[in-house]
């Protein structure tokens, strides 16, 4: 009887620290759950922040204003430019797009 | 040791003290197991909550205000985190250096941050909505009392070419104008909130329960092209300069679909720094603001007399001598031609002969056909400040206002509506419901006229813009466009301004199938020209050539260069 209640008692020791080791673990991973979190919300932050960046860089007034000025770019004169129609032959396309 | 044998155990004392003794620590017992039962079974709510709040926190979390794109998903409003920073007056404690550095960090005299302590003793901002860099800077000088939160700032990188559409939001994140207000349901987000398990070192170690979900601002993508929105205000930007113009609106439609590609309005401002703000720069004219259209409306007066059988395109008016009198009021044109078609009264925009056919229908008929193109109704843009215009009831109408409104005075409608109406003749008579967003499958338009007067209309439309039409200027080369001019004496204290004018244009191209509507408006053109072909259609001429290009519609007229009349020798509408 005594034999008994004394393995019974080890496995319940053992169980016991089991319980302590699992939820410490347990707790563990959750606070590397958060730190991960708080960093993808902080990338979705850096996202809009580039985003803005790049529409701010991207700004059509201000594309033109480089293409115009420093490149010395201009729109085509519709003389200038030629249609290709799908399908036909480019001998007989008169006319103009882009 | 024998302890029977002590002489302590040979007293004998009475047997009821011990009884009693017993009965008072076993009372003792019941009571203290009674209570510990009440407390940890019954009653536990209480102890509980104490427990808990020793170890758990509620977590705020915060949610984002939707994005703001154009339709081909680039970014025109984002909302970013940026830092307020706030004191508690009493317990700052700074050295003048300290007070110094801060000042710099925040860009203010440092005798302002001396006005703010002193504004309260319990809780005032220094400074907000700033960058996360600085913040994390202000924070190094470890100043007792002063504390930062974090607020969200919403940034527009189209600045002020797209101000009048998107609005802006306040300090709150909350909308205040525009799509920003309109929309504000849909953009805003709902910060929720959680309760967690926090340990010593200040870690979440386990979530409890959630309160409350946070849920992000859905994003909006709207029908606008950033691309065109641009093209359009730099045009009207350079034609309010060079017509030293009050103000000015342009508005681009798509005929397929009414969708609103581009709007813009002038005087602008810049969102992104609104501190000296006044009401004619934050006026989205398109919209909110109604004026008489003149000449613009024309067509509409055509259309439904052709549609109801009263006259043919051929059919000749008399407009001879070139005046006419109804009652008291005489209707002027400008010049005089002796008879003319209907399509040269529209070509050249005749009065005398809109009057004229206008006077051969009924009032109730002309209502009508005004009520259903939407006039005097609102748009249903959703869109903050919509107005409605001035449409008045048919049976108050006298002979003379009747004949005024077929060349559009004695009503007000907003260059929106103008433009919306011309659908009709863009795509075989239908008038399309207009979307400030994405449409992706395009709501069904409602037929207002035959598809045969809308084609009718659309080349009398398109003789008014070639040689010997009232606007040559507007013309596209590679594209067939057609369209009307409109000036109008603006009207000032229930009169009509000696030389003040508005001037308009609204069009479509390419005629053969229609794919834009454009519609312009310059208000007080005061650098000598005033005319609607003159000053409106070049605006017209330009944003319609540069759209075409852009959406990639084929031509579908020759690439011949335009030849130009010199300028002032077009023919001029009536005002």
């Amino acid at each position: 009887m005594a034999r008994i209640n004394l393995i019974l008692l080890l496995v319940l020791t053992a169980c016991s620290l089991g319980l302590v080791t699992s939820q410490h673990q347990a707790r563990k991973l959750f606070a590397e759950l958060e730190r991960e979190q708080e960093r993808a919300k902080q990338f979705d932050v850096e996202w809009g922040q580039l985003q803005l960046e790049q529409s701010t860089w991207a700004m059509h007034a201000r594309v033109e204003k480089i293409a115009r000025e420093r490149l010395r770019m201009s729109v085509p004169d519709a003389r200038r430019t030629q249609v290709v129609v799908p399908g036909a032959s480019a001998a007989e396309d008169r006319g103009g797009r882009r | 040791m024998n302890y029977a044998a002590s002489p302590m155990l040979v007293l004998r004392l009475p047997l009821w003290r011990s009884r009693l003794l017993l009965v008072l620590i076993a009372g003792g017992f019941i009571v203290l197991a009674g209570r510990a039962v009440y407390l940890q079974g019954w009653n536990n709510d209480f102890l509980q909550q104490k427990g808990e709040s020793r170890y758990s926190r509620v977590l705020e979390i915060s949610a984002n205000r939707g994005r703001i794109t154009d339709r081909h998903g680039e970014a025109l409003a984002i909302s970013t985190p940026v830092k307020s920073v706030w004191a508690i007056p009493e317990e700052v404690q700074f050295s003048s250096q300290q007070r110094a550095k801060l000042a710099a960090l925040l860009e203010l005299p440092p005798q302002e941050i001396d006005k703010r302590l002193n504004e309260a003793t319990s809780f005032v901002y220094i400074k907000r909505q700033i960058p996360p860099e600085v913040a994390e800077r202000v924070s190094e000088l470890h100043i007792p009392g002063l504390f930062q939160n974090r607020e969200y700032r919403r940034y527009y990188p189209g600045g002020e070419v797209m101000s009048h559409v998107l609005g802006f939001t306040g300090a709150d994140d909350a909308g205040q104008e525009g799509i920003e207000l309109a929309f504000q349901a849909t953009l805003a987000g709902k910060s929720g909130s959680r309760r967690v398990i926090r340990d010593r070192m200040g870690q979440i170690v386990e979530d409890m329960e959630s309160i409350r979900e946070a849920q992000n601002g859905r994003d909006l993508s709207l029908a606008l092209d950033a691309k065109l929105q641009n093209l359009a205000f730099s045009q009207l930007k350079l034609a309010v300069e060079i017509n030293k113009a009050k103000a000015g609106a342009i508005v681009v439609l798509d005929a397929r679909t009414g969708e609103v590609l581009a709007l813009a309005n002038l005087p602008t401002y810049n969102p992104n720094n609104r501190s000296r703000l006044s009401g004619a720069q934050l006026r989205n004219r398109v919209i909110t603001d109604t004026f008489e259209p003149g000449s613009t409306l024309k067509p509409f007066t055509v259309a439904l007399a052709i549609e109801r059988g009263k006259v043919a395109p051929e059919t000749m008016i008399a407009t001879a001598p070139g005046s006419m009198s109804i009652g008291k009021a005489t209707i002027h044109d400008a010049h005089t031609f002796g008879d003319m078609s209907v399509a040269q009264v529209i070509q050249r925009s005749s009065n005398v002969g809109a009057a004229r056919i206008a006077l051969s229908l009924p009032a109730e008929a002309m209502w009508g056909m005004f009520d259903q193109v939407g006039f005097g109704s609102l748009p249903r843009l959703g869109f903050p400040g919509e107005v409605s215009g001035k449409l008045r009831a048919h049976k108050t109408w006298r002979p003379i206002e009747q004949a005024t409104m077929a060349y559009g005075h004695g009503i007000s409608v907003s260059l929106l509506q103008l433009a919306r109406a011309y659908t009709i003749f863009a795509r075989e008579g239908e008038l399309m419901p207009l979307s400030l967003l994405r449409v992706d499958a395009p709501l069904a338009g409602k037929q207002v006229i035959s598809p045969d007067t809308a084609r009718k209309l659309r080349a009398m439309l398109e003789s008014a813009v070639e040689l010997g039409g009232t606007a040559p200027k507007a013309r596209v080369m590679g594209y067939r466009v057609a369209g009307k001019t409109g000036t109008a004496h603006k009207e000032e204290n229930g009169a009509y301004a000696a030389h003040k004018y508005v001037s308009s244009f609204v069009g479509l191209a390419p005629v053969s199938d229609p794919r834009l509507v454009i519609a312009v408006m310059l208000d007080e053109p005061s650098a000598g020209q005033y005319y609607g072909g003159a000053v409106a259609a070049p605006v017209f001429s330009a944003v319609m050539g540069g759209a075409l290009r852009m959406l990639g519609v084929p031509p579908d007229a020759p690439l011949k260069p335009l030849d130009l009349p010199p300028d002032g020798s077009e023919i001029r509408e009536d005002v």
